[in-house]
């Protein structure tokens, strides 16, 4: 890992500054639903917030990316408008999807956001197949999956790796191995000690980093975005992560062993990052809390405006099913 | 003056896809054994697609359906069009989750900002003891995913202009293609045929035989024999399933007062149980006797060749039942 690339500053204070936005967003999420003025499935991405941080400053706005139901931070690191997110939440008319999907299909094809699945391992086929439309436009850009380690164990992986190596596609396979999937732990779901292991049985480069580690992240998608673009094929990494959280919010947890999940909290990634920008003389402590400061008034406005905004009109259900209205 | 070929569905169903990937270069073909390396299709319905439009564009794939529709879905929300091949319509249920939670959904859920438009061809149908896993008609299970448009043609003319439609709808198109009624010609008046759009194969005035597949061929040479006996069947090829032309059929039944819906798959809950239940909820008070469905018996394909007969509703059980209706 030492011939990785590694994040200027400028690019390290990107990276944070996507972190804590999703970081301090999911916080305002959580705290909505606490106080009965958001009522809706949601898997908090907190713990996990590095990963899309660390790979989106390397994709353009054209670049595909499909992800799962826990997947808000991919989305708003990669660009996914705020306002559009918070109304989509509240399943208001103003959302990305009109109300009609809710948290777990957001979609925004205007920053390459084409598919947010419900379904444990459902992006990776379909990022494939967005490789496919990228190789045949052959203009450079890549696909990249996003899922988690229980979906590294449904057979969808098996196909689609495959044929993605096959068909030598511009794909990112990024396996968010946040240790649980839904309730059962790693250890209980193979008996592999790293995922990235899998990928030599398709023909293609596999790796396993530190997801939490700005440096290994952005070191690793790098590479495996550079080569997706020259033509290279595809690249699965495993990015290693926590979930602070549970399965959704509501779930206390209980099968996560408390001294795991303590040492893994004090390890967050956000706070760690945060001294080192000021350590290295990147940024300020001021400098920080203003960013952190507008970021909350950022939030501040898109829940307000979702909380004013009207819901859908009931002949909605008649619209989208096909691209002709329904009689 | 357009020449009118004579050409089997698999013949039709080639030149339709010749036609299509000429006309739009967006148009791709995927799936097990489409390529010419791998003899264009385990029927030839692909075969010379690979070699004029090349391997970039018809690709044959591993033994990966939940791949094959995942590529497709991804291929089309990047602005293709492709043509996936699922050999048989039982393999149907291996990538039922692409299908059904993706393809038929992913418009509604993204409030319209992406859509699939891809064209699922897949083959089935009794009559060569292929049993269980081989013959099913499943095309239920697809009329009742709202987002997803089912067609199933009978005529060589009809598979080439649905084809074509197909792969111009902007939604996800399940293609269904008759196994036994492949090599039967018929003229091709290279027409687009719209989806949801019914056709009378047959007018008359007694009894009208809804359908679609190769029940369309059942149903015709029932009438064939109950002409003789007096009694007019008006056979109406559904040609699409879903969206089902309910004004077109609705017609035939204020017309004659009396209907009979058949289909391959399995009586229960099938396609017919809901074109009976509309046609009673419409025409009551003007129909002559009760809507009678037909349909295989409720057990898997069987394999041997007494029972797979046994099983599949054919023409003398169409005829039986009309003389059954003219007679309540």
């Amino acid at each position: 890992m030492s011939n990785y690339p590694r994040p200027d500053a400028a690019t390290l204070l990107e990276i944070y500054k996507k972190a804590t936005f999703i970081k301090q967003n999911d916080e305002r999420v959580i705290k909505q639903m606490m106080a009965g003025k958001l009522v809706t499935p949601y898997y908090s991405p907190r713990g996990q917030e590095i990963i899309p941080s660390a790979l989106s400053v390397s994709l353009d706005d054209d670049d595909y990316v499909c992800t799962i139901y826990r997947g808000v931070h991919d989305m708003l690191a990669k660009g996914f408008p705020l306002g559009e997110f918070w109304a989509e939440l509240a399943g208001k008319a103003t959302g990305s999807c009109k109300g009609k999907g809710g948290p777990m299909h957001l979609t925004h094809p205007a920053k390459g956001m084409m598919v947010t699945t419900g379904i444990v391992g459902s992006s990776m086929p379909i990022a494939t197949g967005l490789g496919w439309a990228a190789k045949l436009d052959g203009k450079g850009r890549v696909s990249v999956a996003n899922f988690g380690d229980g979906a590294a164990n449904i057979g969808a992986f098996h196909e689609a790796l495959n044929l993605a190596a096959l068909w030598k596609l511009p794909v990112i396979f990024i396996c968010q191995n946040n240790r649980y999937a839904e309730h059962t732990s790693f250890a209980d779901s193979t008996l592999l000690t790293h995922l990235s292991a899998r990928a030599a049985a398709y023909g293609m480069p596999g790796v396993t980093v530190d997801g939490n580690d700005p440096d290994a992240m952005y070191g690793a998608a790098k590479l495996a975005i550079e080569r997706a673009r020259a033509g290279e094929g595809p690249t699965l990494i495993e990015a290693l992560t926590f979930r602070f959280n549970g399965h959704l919010i509501g779930d206390a947890a209980p099968y996560i062993p408390k001294a795991e999940l303590e040492a893994a909290k004090a390890l967050d990634p956000l706070p760690i990052l945060r001294a080192r920008l000021i350590a290295e003389g990147i940024s300020t402590e001021a400098a920080l809390a203003a960013i952190e400061a507008a970021i909350e008034a950022e939030i501040d406005a898109a829940v307000a405006a979702s909380l004013a905004a009207p819901f859908p009109d009931v002949t909605e259900l008649k619209r989208d099913v096909f691209a002709e209205e329904i009689a | 003056m357009t020449e009118i070929k004579q050409l089997n569905l698999i013949q039709a169903i080639n030149l339709a896809l010749n036609d299509a990937m000429a006309a739009d270069p967006k148009v791709l073909v995927l799936g097990e054994e489409v390529g010419d390396k791998e003899e264009g299709g385990v029927m030839g319905v692909t075969k010379g697609l690979s070699t004029r439009f090349g391997t970039d564009r018809v690709r044959s794939t591993p033994i990966s359906e939940q791949a094959i529709i995942g590529a497709a879905i991804g291929a089309s929300i990047g602005g293709y069009r492709p043509v996936a091949e699922i050999m048989l319509m039982n393999f149907m249920a291996v990538p039922m989750d692409m299908i059904v939670n993706h393809a038929a959904k992913l418009r509604f859920m993204s409030g319209g900002q992406t859509n699939v438009p891809i064209v699922i061809r897949t083959m089935t149908g009794t009559g060569f003891s292929t049993g269980g896993q081989h013959s099913d008609y499943t095309e239920a299970w697809f009329a009742h995913t709202a987002g997803l448009k089912v067609v199933a043609p009978s005529t060589p003319d009809d598979a080439y202009g649905l084809m074509r439609s197909a792969i111009e709808d902007n939604d996800p198109v399940i293609f269904i293609e008759n196994l036994p009624i492949y090599w039967t010609p018929g003229p091709v008046t290279c027409q687009h045929v719209p989806i949801g759009k019914a056709k009378v194969a047959l007018e008359g005035a007694d009894v009208t035989i809804v359908a679609h597949s190769r029940m369309v061929v059942e149903a015709l040479a029932a009438a064939k024999t109950l002409a003789k006996e007096g009694i007019a069947l008006e056979v109406v090829d559904l040609r699409t399933i879903s969206p089902w032309d309910r004004a077109g059929v609705l017609a035939s039944v204020a017309k004659t007062g009396r209907a009979i819906v058949v289909h391959e798959a399995v009586k229960q809950f099938g396609i017919g149980a809901e074109i009976a239940s509309v046609l009673s909820e419409e025409l009551w008070g003007q129909l002559k006797a009760p809507v009678r469905r037909l349909g295989a018996a409720f057990s898997p394909v069987p394999f041997s060749k007494p029972l797979e007969t046994a099983y599949t509703p054919a023409a003398a059980e169409i005829a039986a039942t009309a003389r059954a209706l003219m007679s309540a």
